[in-house]
């Protein structure tokens, strides 16, 4: 238990860090803008009690958007997130069947499943993210286009980091 | 109260959700200007909308008394026209000669009212009694005579043009100086021919042939164009040919017309009727 909490610490740190000071100068022409910290809402652990789940996100999302000087703009992104997240495990996870300490990793859940999983919360996290950013559907074409590519870069940067993690732990 | 707490417990992701997307949006809202400003811009947007219709009704409404408003603002933009104005210049050359005594001078006059299809058509000219025009006086364009001065007000003139019954004129033939008297309106009421009478059968008049005038009367000086020439014919057991002219003023374009002042007119005239008098 105390591992789960600190090593998701850590990855929280991690990701806030990573995204604050190294994500957020890289980004083509403002249209592809990878937000890899949500990546920390994806592998919470299944038995997150909503509760924390919807205070973490709403957490995460405060740090980075005061680092972002965008307050409140992400927090309701991870809001959301979390909110998909739920209904998305819900429709298809049976809890019961998994071992103890179960976590949405990709080398437990599998590439398929994984994929899909981040692929729709990521899309769910940035449409609202750009929507709210822009507040307006008159350029409603240009939020489109950047929802598609930063999802795109997002879930690709998250794909690499699980691969990465995923064989240093099959070593 | 129970089934409310567990149908809470069983949705409360959703709760959550709703709790924490509210305390999200309030603080986007509340501390980003950009979209605090396009919040109130559109709340601003609805309200200005619904005045904007209430307006186009009350607007609507409201007609009648616009447009008089806007009818009697026109009729005082128009009195402060220019062309509503009367322009009272006079524009009369003199030229001071001491070798040589100025016998006519002329006045400049706008046309202002103008007819050419009636049996007799008359002119109105914006220079009357106040400029020193005078009824009698012969009136000339540049392009030819125009008529003779009718009635007289202080300000307006109007004119007998060329083209009333009642207008002869002296006029002569250029080649051959025979002379006779141009009048308009016997047979004919085209505006742009008259008819030259009282040329003696044996001048030979041709087609071409200038017509001015002779000066013969103080109205007009001599030598002012008239027309031309445009046909001639001899009736057999007639002393006179009858000769159509073309006139050389054309009166449909008429503007500006000079009135013609004779400064011995009046010496003139007197010695004339003396010499008439002692004849009778």
């Amino acid at each position: 238990m105390i591992r789960i909490i600190v090593s998701n610490l850590i990855r929280f740190s991690l990701l806030v860090f990573i995204q604050v000071f190294l994500l957020k100068n890289i980004g083509y022409y403002n249209l592809s803008v990878p937000f890899l910290y949500i990546l920390f809402i994806l592998l919470l652990p299944f038995e997150t009690p909503n509760w924390l789940l919807f205070l973490l996100s709403f957490l995460l999302g405060l740090t980075v958007d005061s680092f972002y000087d965008t307050l409140g703009v992400n927090a309701a992104a991870c809001t959301v997130l979390a909110l998909v997240r739920v209904i998305f495990i819900n429709l298809t996870v049976q809890r019961l069947s998994f071992e103890i300490e179960p976590e949405p990793k990709l080398g437990i859940m599998g590439f398929r499943w994984f994929f899909f999983y981040a692929s729709i919360l990521t899309i769910a996290h940035h449409t609202i993210l750009f929507v709210i950013e822009d507040f307006s559907f008159n350029d409603f074409y240009y939020t489109l286009i950047r929802i598609i590519l930063s999802s795109l870069f997002t879930v690709f940067l998250m794909l690499v980091a699980e691969f990465i993690f995923y064989r240093q732990k099959e070593r | 109260m129970r089934n409310l707490l567990i149908f809470i417990s069983k949705y409360n992701a959703f709760f959550f959700f709703v709790i924490f997307f509210t305390l999200s949006l309030i603080l986007v809202i509340r501390n980003n200007s950009f979209q605090r400003a396009s919040t109130l811009n559109s709340s601003n947007r609805l309200i200005g909308q619904a005045y904007e219709r209430y307006n186009t009704l009350q607007k609507y409404l409201r007609l009648a008394q616009v447009s008089d408003s806007l009818a009697a603002e026109n009729a005082k933009l128009r009195n402060q026209l220019k062309t509503s104005f009367y322009n009272g210049k006079v524009e009369q050359r003199t030229i001071n000669d001491t070798t040589t005594l100025q016998q006519y001078t002329f006045i400049v006059a706008q046309v202002v009212n103008n007819s050419i299809h009636q049996k007799n058509n008359s002119i109105t000219i914006d220079k009357g009694k106040m400029h020193g025009i005078e009824e009698g006086m012969g009136v000339i364009c540049s392009s030819g005579i125009v008529g003779i001065v009718d009635n007289v007000s202080t300000h307006y003139a109007t004119i007998k043009s060329l083209l009333h019954q009642d207008i002869k004129i002296s006029a002569r033939i250029t080649e051959s100086q025979a002379f006779g008297s141009l009048v308009w309106g016997q047979e004919n009421y085209n505006p742009r021919f008259a008819s030259l009478k009282d040329i003696p059968n044996h001048v030979d008049v041709k087609k071409g042939h200038h017509i001015v005038t002779s000066g013969y009367s103080s109205l007009f000086p001599a030598g002012i164009s008239i027309g031309q020439v445009k046909e001639s014919r001899k009736k057999s057991g007639e002393i006179s040919s009858d000769i159509r002219v073309v006139l050389s003023t054309d009166f449909s374009t008429l503007a500006y017309v000079y009135v013609v002042k004779s400064t011995m007119a009046a010496e003139r005239q007197a010695v004339e009727t003396e010499s008439q008098t002692e004849n009778d």
